[in-house]
């Protein structure tokens, strides 16, 4: 750490601890729903958990990345951030509207849209908390001594996911065209910008962690995210094949959304040439694995699951079931949630000066998650693939199948528990390092 | 070699294109002409109806469109599927509707709002889904 200010990012990564153990709990309890668990109905009724486990993990990740330019902006800008004070009354403002929102949704006070179930009213509230961070941030870079790339790449995909935000939150009479703007959010978030801000992650990590070049990084970077938004624009067109739209979205989103693979292909042979290249051994390896495996993990949830249901002629099949959900996870887990416990990773032994970098746990806590998450993607997929045979195929009835593929559930608990310890394991040691300090300043930055 | 200036144009490019690119297409969808929702027939009562669909977040198990919760059964031809009076029957029910063991919320919704709900789902099943229609409802129209 060189900048007493990046402080700051540590309380962010503490929030996104709390909120991802309870993303955690919500999906248990639809887990246990559907093997007929449902004790909670009353009060906890599926849509309600469903609407809590998928917001939270928004919320969390942007918690996340929020920290992460927190701790990345004034060490590439080479300046402090410019108010510290202003950036933990972020930071709690962020916290109350997300529990705010996470409360109403137990009384049926939600819009049903999708992930973007915020109500309205507090919708402005997210925009102004947003707008603060923004500010902080751009001023930051504004006057900071230096302006480079992977900030530059970083602060833009902030900026646009902002931006973004707003189609969302218009109102429209027709589900068509309610549905049509929702992926304007909702796609151009995680198959558009907030690549951006992953690939702005993963390349400060890539520099700080193999030694290689910053120059030939960066270059790669605008590589990376040029095939994103070249690909992952028009292949929005993905999710209007069959919502009531014109055929012309079946060519244009079936070829642009077939090409999107592509830019995640780019992120995993970066981060593992990098690797191969870098002459510097960092002694931070739990980073390091965080790192190259979220690459990784993502070519394969976004990139090979996402391009296994993208066609139009598969996705009339497997539009709206478990297949989806399938690819949902993975594809989140691998670019977002790995590459947010990555800079975590790296950052809190710089923060709070105690290099436990390779003790068992850190390394358990990885395998554990990975595992576990692999084997609860691999049964919804086979929950899905069979759903989709019976239902759409034999054309049987819809609670038929469900039935029929409850014990797949069975077996996503019990790898879902598996994740969950590692999550706990992760936490545990997030908790272990303790708080960061000052005296961090001097000790650190290897 | 491909120079770091290079990479720059061919992002900065690439995202200028294919972004008109994408509002074109847009704005062609939206044509009047082009229209396959009946966005003429979207009358008071549907809108009530969306209101509704949206406020008591239905989406959060059921799909509409495809869209949605995959835990409770596809509604973009349950009209068609059911008839109205089954659909009543289920938003009136004064118990969590569930005869094949999973449970819905108990709504006990009121006439009005039973009408408008009604009207919208039957909007949402004439809407022509470039053949979707056929694969995700096969108890609609097909079987009889
Ligand atoms: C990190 C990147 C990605 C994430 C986090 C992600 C996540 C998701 C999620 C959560 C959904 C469900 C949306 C809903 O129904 O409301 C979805 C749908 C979909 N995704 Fe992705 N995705 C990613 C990348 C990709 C890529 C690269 C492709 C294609 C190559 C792809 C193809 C699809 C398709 C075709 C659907 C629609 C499924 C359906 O019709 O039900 N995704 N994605
Ligand atoms: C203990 C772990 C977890 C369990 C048991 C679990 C279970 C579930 C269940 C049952 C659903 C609803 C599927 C339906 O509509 O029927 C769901 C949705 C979802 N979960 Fe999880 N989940 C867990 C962890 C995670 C994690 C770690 C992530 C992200 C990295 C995640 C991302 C999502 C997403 C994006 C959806 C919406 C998918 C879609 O609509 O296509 N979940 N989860
Ligand atoms: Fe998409």
């Amino acid at each position: 750490m060189k900048y007493k200010s990046q402080k700051v990012a540590y309380w962010f990564f503490g929030l996104c601890m709390l909120l991802f153990a309870l993303q955690i709990v919500y999906g248990f309890i639809m887990g246990f729903a559907r093997i007929g668990m449902d004790g909670l109905h009353d009060f906890i009724p599926f849509n309600t958990a469903r609407a809590v486990h998928t917001n939270l993990l928004v919320v969390w990740l942007l918690t996340g990345f929020m920290g992460a330019a927190y701790y990345i902006i004034p060490e590439e800008a080479q300046t402090e951030l410019v108010n510290v004070k202003l950036a933990y009354v972020q930071l709690i403002s962020l916290a109350v509207v997300g529990v705010l929102a996470i409360v109403g949704y137990h009384f049926n006070i939600w819009e049903g849209r999708k992930f973007l179930e915020i109500p309205r009213e507090l919708d402005y509230l997210v925009v102004v908390n947003v707008l603060l961070f923004l500010g902080l941030i751009l001023a930051t870079l504004y006057k900071g001594k230096r302006k480079t790339t992977t900030a530059l790449v970083l602060t833009m995909g902030l900026l646009f996911a902002a931006l973004l935000y707003l189609p969302g939150m218009i109102w429209f009479d027709s589900q068509v065209t309610d549905s049509f703007f929702r992926w304007w959010v909702v796609h151009l978030w995680v198959e558009g910008v907030w690549e951006l801000i992953m690939g702005g992650i993963l390349s400060y990590l890539l520099i700080k962690l193999t030694g290689v070049d910053r120059e030939v990084i960066e270059k790669w970077l605008y590589v990376i995210v040029g095939l994103t938004f070249l690909s992952g624009i028009l292949g929005t067109g993905h999710h209007y094949y069959y919502i009531g739209v014109n055929k012309i979205w079946l060519v244009v989103g079936g070829i642009f959304s077939a090409l999107e693979p592509l830019a995640f292909l780019g992120m995993a042979l970066f981060a593992v040439y990098m690797y191969h290249k870098g002459e510097k051994s960092h002694p931070n390896k739990i980073a390091l694995y965080w790192t190259i495996g979220a690459s990784i993990v993502s070519f394969v949830g976004a990139g090979l699951l996402g391009f296994a249901h993208t066609l139009p002629q598969t996705n009339v099949y497997t539009h709206g079931t478990l297949v989806t959900a399938m690819h949902g996870h993975y594809a989140f887990w691998g670019a977002y949630a790995m590459i947010v416990l990555a800079i975590i990773s790296y950052a809190l032994p710089n923060m709070t000066g105690r290099k436990r970098y390779n003790n068992k746990f850190g390394h358990a806590a990885f395998w554990f998650a990975n595992v576990g998450m692999l084997g609860m993607t691999v049964a919804f997929g086979v929950a899905g693939v069979v759903q989709v045979y019976l239902e759409r195929k034999l054309k049987m009835e819809f609670m038929d199948v469900q039935n029929e593929i409850m014990i797949h559930f069975v077996v996503l608990l019990l790898c879902a528990s598996l994740f969950a310890t590692g999550i706990i394991l992760y936490i545990v040691e997030f908790f272990k390092y303790g708080k960061p300090t000052d005296e961090a300043l001097v000790v650190a930055e290897a | 070699m491909l120079s770091k200036s290079q990479a720059r144009s061919f992002f900065l490019g690439g995202t200028v294109v294919t972004f008109l690119a994408f509002i074109g297409l847009t704005v062609y969808s939206f044509k009047p002409s082009n229209d396959q929702s009946n966005h003429s027939q979207i009358d008071k009562k549907v809108v009530r109806g969306k209101e509704l669909w949206e406020s008591n977040n239905c989406m959060g198990c059921h799909t509409i469109l495809g869209e949605g919760g995959y835990y409770a059964p596809e509604l973009t031809k349950v009209i068609d599927r059911r008839g109205e009076g089954y659909v009543k029957a289920v938003l009136q029910s004064p118990v969590p509707w569930g005869p094949r063991g999973r449970k819905m919320v108990k709504y006990q919704m009121n006439n009005e709002d039973t009408e408008a709900l009604i009207a919208y789902l039957k909007w949402i099943g004439k809407i022509d889904l470039n053949g979707f229609d056929r694969v995700v409802s096969p108890l609609a129209k097909d079987k009889k």
